[in-house]
């Protein structure tokens, strides 16, 4: 069964979320992958990070009068593991992104790690409708600068409930 | 020239092989979970989107690396260095590409350097094989200078550690490149450069083919899965090549391509006639 679902994200929300449920996602979202992750721990998140949704992506983007995306699938969350505490800890309750992460923080901080399919990046910019805003983009270059981004069902797949169950875990 | 060049970079990074595509429909059927299927939907999906708008298909376009067998007697040799440069540049700004090219030391984005692998062949002659190759999977990478003992049983235990170890952050299902003998520098090489050859194509000495195939089956039996997220497919393929060795060293080079494996191959004749192809 697939569940409709816009950002942000409440806790209530999150706690009915099972691994292996399909989740068609909406609202704003905001990419951040290495060198925002150091920034945000560093100086605080551009954006209010209560109840957000990060996606770990870097686009392809192109700029005629605004901002466009051109392909923009998920990059390996696992190098994000490192800040996943602090990062929910800020209020952070959903993560996009590929393979995995560690299943004990999202247990800890009640948060759910959405996966999408990595390399798909054509087709989930058919599910982002618009750039809102891009942070840090002339420091940190177009992979790594923070893109806020209005997507409209996104389809993610519940990959770490908060609970800690994992996808990742069963077959290893 | 340059606009051939061009053209061969966008054809690789916006229309995934048929052979790839062929290999992903059979695993598409071969799954039975919805997760599986969930994934190989949505990657059979990209490539569709990605060739009819002509856009990439995935996001992360690579470091762009090109093998160069450059025939001595070709008159553009010496214009081959900069017009991948150019073509690549231009390739940035048209496709567009992601600027994937970071200085070490400050962190800012160059936009996009190629890395380019010269072969010198006799003939008149120049092919070069097109690999943009992602992050996500090159992390993945291994060298290992095993001992001699060890060979080929120590080669299989390594690949299914890596394989294990690195789970569904090279994007599976995965292609194999494995380069045995030579050196630290050339297995890895080796390793790359057998990733071009054709998914399902075997190795022509029956024994290192042999090989190939119980590779394959031992991967596709650990359950990873597309995207690690459990499932039959693991591996499209693994491609092993090797030279001869040291005495005393048993070099293995495994590199890892994602699913998403984007080549393509261009030639520049003689009298300077091009051909594109993948």
């Amino acid at each position: 069964m697939a569940v409709r679902l816009t950002t942000p994200l409440s806790e209530k929300e999150i706690l009915k979320l099972r691994a292996g449920e399909i989740v068609y996602l909406s609202g704003v979202i905001y990419t951040a992958r290495d060198l925002a992750h150091m920034k945000i721990i560093k100086e605080g998140a551009p954006f209010d990070p209560r109840g957000a949704v990060i996606y770990h992506s870097g686009p392809v983007v192109r700029k005629k009068e605004n901002f466009e995306i051109v392909s923009a699938g998920p990059t390996t969350s696992a190098r994000m593991n490192k800040y996943l505490d602090k990062i929910l800890d800020m209020g952070v309750k959903g993560i996009i992104g590929k393979g995995g992460m560690q299943p004990e923080s999202f247990r800890k901080y009640r948060a759910v790690y959405f996966a999408f399919t990595g390399g798909a990046g054509s087709l989930a910019a058919k599910s982002i409708r618009r750039v809102v805003e891009v942070y840090w983009l002339e420091e940190l270059g177009i992979p790594e600068a923070v893109w806020v981004l209005d997507v409209k069902d996104f389809p993610l797949i519940v990959g770490i409930d908060a609970f800690g169950n994992s996808l990742y875990s069963n077959h290893r | 020239m340059e606009e051939a060049i061009l053209e061969a970079i966008r054809l690789a990074v916006t229309k995934i092989p048929d052979d790839v595509v062929k290999s992903l429909q059979e695993a598409y059927k071969r799954e039975n979970t919805p997760t599986a299927k969930f994934n190989l939907e949505n990657i059979l999906k990209a490539i569709e989107i990605g060739e009819k708008e002509r856009i990439p298909v995935c996001q992360d376009t690579g470091t762009v690396t090109f093998f160069v067998e450059a025939g001595v007697r070709n008159p553009y040799l010496g214009m081959i260095k900069e017009l991948i440069n150019s073509a690549l540049e231009k390739a940035t700004r048209e496709i567009p590409l992601r600027p994937n090219t970071i200085n070490v030391l400050t962190n800012k984005n160059l936009g996009n350097l190629p890395i380019v692998h010269w072969e010198l062949v006799n003939g008149d002659r120049i092919r070069i094989a097109i690999l943009p190759k992602g992050g996500g999977s090159e992390n993945c990478s291994a060298l290992a200078m095993l001992t001699p003992a060890e060979g080929f049983e120590g080669v299989k235990r390594l690949v299914i550690e890596k394989v294990k170890e690195c789970g569904g952050k090279p994007c599976p299902p995965i292609i194999l490149g494995i380069g045995i003998g030579g050196s630290s520098d050339l297995a890895l090489k080796l390793a790359k450069k057998a990733l071009l050859r054709p998914l399902g194509e075997r190795h022509k000495d029956g024994r290192i083919a042999r090989f190939e195939e119980e590779l394959l089956e031992e991967v596709n039996s650990l359950g990873i899965g597309p995207m690690g997220m459990g499932g039959k497919t693991t591996a499209l393929d693994v491609k092993v090549e090797v030279v001869p060795r040291h005495p005393a060293s048993f070099p293995v080079g495994v590199v890892f391509q994602c699913w998403a494996h984007r080549k393509a191959f261009l030639e520049i004749s003689g009298s300077g006639e091009v051909r594109i192809w993948q």
